[in-house]
């Protein structure tokens, strides 16, 4: 087993997951086949390989980091009504959520 | 009147002459898609009053003279997972079945301001993951061409609607073969730009360093016309390349004598018969036009699913964060407490795939595996696109299949997750490397079922990959 139920259920809660009895054991499964195949990752040789994290550098197109950035100019936001538009329940021009201190 | 399926310039020139206006083409084009729709489930939403709106533009802009634009009243077909201003864009997620964005994405104001008329959005994968069209919340999407079968994902909305005529062109995005894998199962051409050639501002974000926008057409020239409008340098996306935009309808002059082309026998392998012979008379009909075609090796393409299993996963289960219940229209009736909200309105609201992405993804960004897992997977995404690099030193284009096999039954992979990830495998070592990749079509099997050629090119080398996919078009009509 590469991953055990104890480990899918510190997921779950790292990832903010409610899952089911049924789903908890479904992931066991389908992760552990998917991590026994990413295993194949530790038998090529990556000795002095730099991670790409991005493709552009990759492709020599930018010459340093801040060349794609745009003018750090103000411009008009969203407005507040806009970006509530889609929230479940607002208020007063805020998010309204469930409270947040337990007792 | 009947006028589809037709191609930009035949809408362009029917538009000039006066034989039919745009909110003719329009309502009938709407017509049309309206009443096929329940055969595929193509369609999430029509957007008439948009649709109706730019066309009448573009028909003033006629009355008055004046250019109406390289996309004047073509019907446009757009992936759900691209915002559109006003008009609800879902994800094909439950999460965001009410969602209606506040903006529109870059490239949708970029086709609309060429006279493009978005017709409405299709359906796909929840937040575009999938290679089969089944993870949409609304449904399936049933291929065309086989109704029994899948269009492929996960664009196959936007696949389904050019195939059927019921948009001219569309709009999809690919993370790691969503557009070319779809485009080749419906038998159409699919495009994945150089990574950064199409601003990503608007796209819902997937994994963020393999995500583009691409077209889907029924011709190559259609695709690269479409592309033209879409590409170019965007403010409101870093990662946008500030590289010029050539005009890639010129390159396509129909001569290909002395092209140098790798075909990778890694590719190769694993072809049910069928895609391999019709993939072999491809690429001998290519040699007929005067190609040179070789054998390449690709060897880190072994690992290429692993590799990208892992970052895709990875970024997403970061991207997908912000569906917490807080902003995005869904949330749990379920929410006593704050944290009980977080668990509940995402447990309620992602379907099972992207569940497992999100537990794939945390996984291997958690604490002990990052080394082994993410930071090991970004060194050999490293390999991949230095396997590239070398063979484009020694050739102009790759040509490959697209997939190992045509469009599969609905149903029939869809409890296999590793089964549907390996059928990637062809589409994801040009996603990892960024280079520009595309499908088109490569004949059908006896059953009838398209097969899709892929071609590879460097950075930035869309003139290359569209006039071989052009010459190689125009030679399969013959």
């Amino acid at each position: 087993m590469k991953i055990a139920e104890r480990e899918v259920r510190y997921v779950a809660e790292l990832a903010n997951l409610d899952l089911s009895e049924a789903e908890v054991h479904k992931f066991q499964a389908d992760l552990d086949e998917i991590l026994g195949h990413v295993e194949r990752l530790n038998e090529i040789d990556t000795t002095g390989i730099e991670p790409m994290a991005q493709v552009l550098y990759a492709a020599h197109y930018a010459v340093n980091d801040t060349a794609t950035l745009r003018d750090d100019r103000a411009r008009p936001p969203l407005g507040t009504d806009v970006a509530l538009a889609n929230a479940p329940q607002s208020g007063e021009g805020y998010f309204k959520v469930p409270k947040v201190i337990e007792r | 009147m009947e006028i589809r399926p037709l191609t930009i310039s035949q809408i362009r020139d029917g538009l000039l002459a006066r034989r039919f206006s745009a909110v003719e083409l329009a309502q009938e084009t709407l017509r049309f898609a309206e009443a096929q729709n329940p055969a595929t489930n193509a369609y999430l939403l029509f957007s008439p009053e948009r649709a109706l709106a730019a066309a009448a533009r573009v028909d003033e802009q006629i009355a008055r003279g004046d250019d109406p634009g390289p996309l004047a009243g073509v019907p446009v077909a757009v992936k759900d997972v691209i915002l559109t201003k006003g008009v609800r864009t879902t994800c094909a997620s439950k999460l965001l079945a009410e969602y209606v964005p506040p903006y529109d994405a870059t490239a949708i104001v970029r086709l609309e301001e060429a006279g493009g008329v978005i017709l409405g959005k299709t359906n796909c994968d929840e937040f575009a993951m999938g290679s089969s069209n089944e993870n949409s919340a609304f449904g399936p999407v049933r291929n065309p061409l086989a109704p029994d079968r899948v269009p492929g994902g996960s664009s196959g909305g936007s696949a389904a609607a050019v195939a059927q005529g019921t948009a001219a062109v569309a709009l999809g995005s690919d993370t790691g073969g969503s557009i070319r894998q779809p485009a080749s199962f419906c038998g159409v051409v699919g495009v994945t730009p150089t990574y950064g050639r199409v601003s990503r501002y608007g796209l819902t974000a997937f994994a963020s360093s393999l995500d583009h926008i691409g077209p889907l057409a029924r011709t190559v020239r259609d695709a690269a016309v479409l592309l033209q409008t879409i590409a170019g340098r965007d403010p409101l996306d870093a990662t946008s390349a500030d590289a010029p935009v050539p005009d890639y309808t010129q390159s396509m002059d129909g001569n290909v004598q002395g092209l140098k082309l790798g075909l990778p026998r890694e590719y190769l392998k694993d072809l049910t018969s069928e895609t391999g012979d019709l993939i072999e008379a491809g690429v001998a009909t290519l040699r007929r036009l005067g190609c040179e075609v070789r054998e390449i090796g690709l060897p880190a393409t072994d690992y290429a699913i692993a590799c990208y299993y892992v970052i895709a996963t990875a970024e997403a289960s970061s991207n997908l964060a912000r569906y917490d219940g807080v902003r995005y229209t869904f949330r749990s009736p379920d929410s006593g407490t704050l944290s009980g909200m977080y668990r509940h309105t995402r447990g309620e609201g992602f379907g099972a795939e992207c569940k497992r992405r999100i537990m794939l993804g945390t996984y291997v960004l958690s604490a002990g595996y990052y080394d082994a897992y993410y930071l090991k997977a970004q060194k050999v995404r490293a390999l991949i696109a230095r396997d590239f690099a070398r063979a484009f030193a020694e050739v102009d284009a790759i040509v490959a299949p697209v997939s190992p096999f045509p469009a599969f039954k609905l149903g029939e992979k869809i409890d296999d997750p590793l089964a549907m990830y390996l059928s990637d495998i062809y589409t994801i070592t040009g996603s990892l490397a960024g280079i520009p990749c595309m499908s088109v079509p490569c004949g059908k099997t006896a059953e009838g079922l398209p097969v899709g050629m892929q071609i590879l090119a460097r950075h930035f080398d869309e003139p290359t990959m569209f006039r071989l996919a052009d010459a190689f078009e125009r030679a399969q009509a013959n």
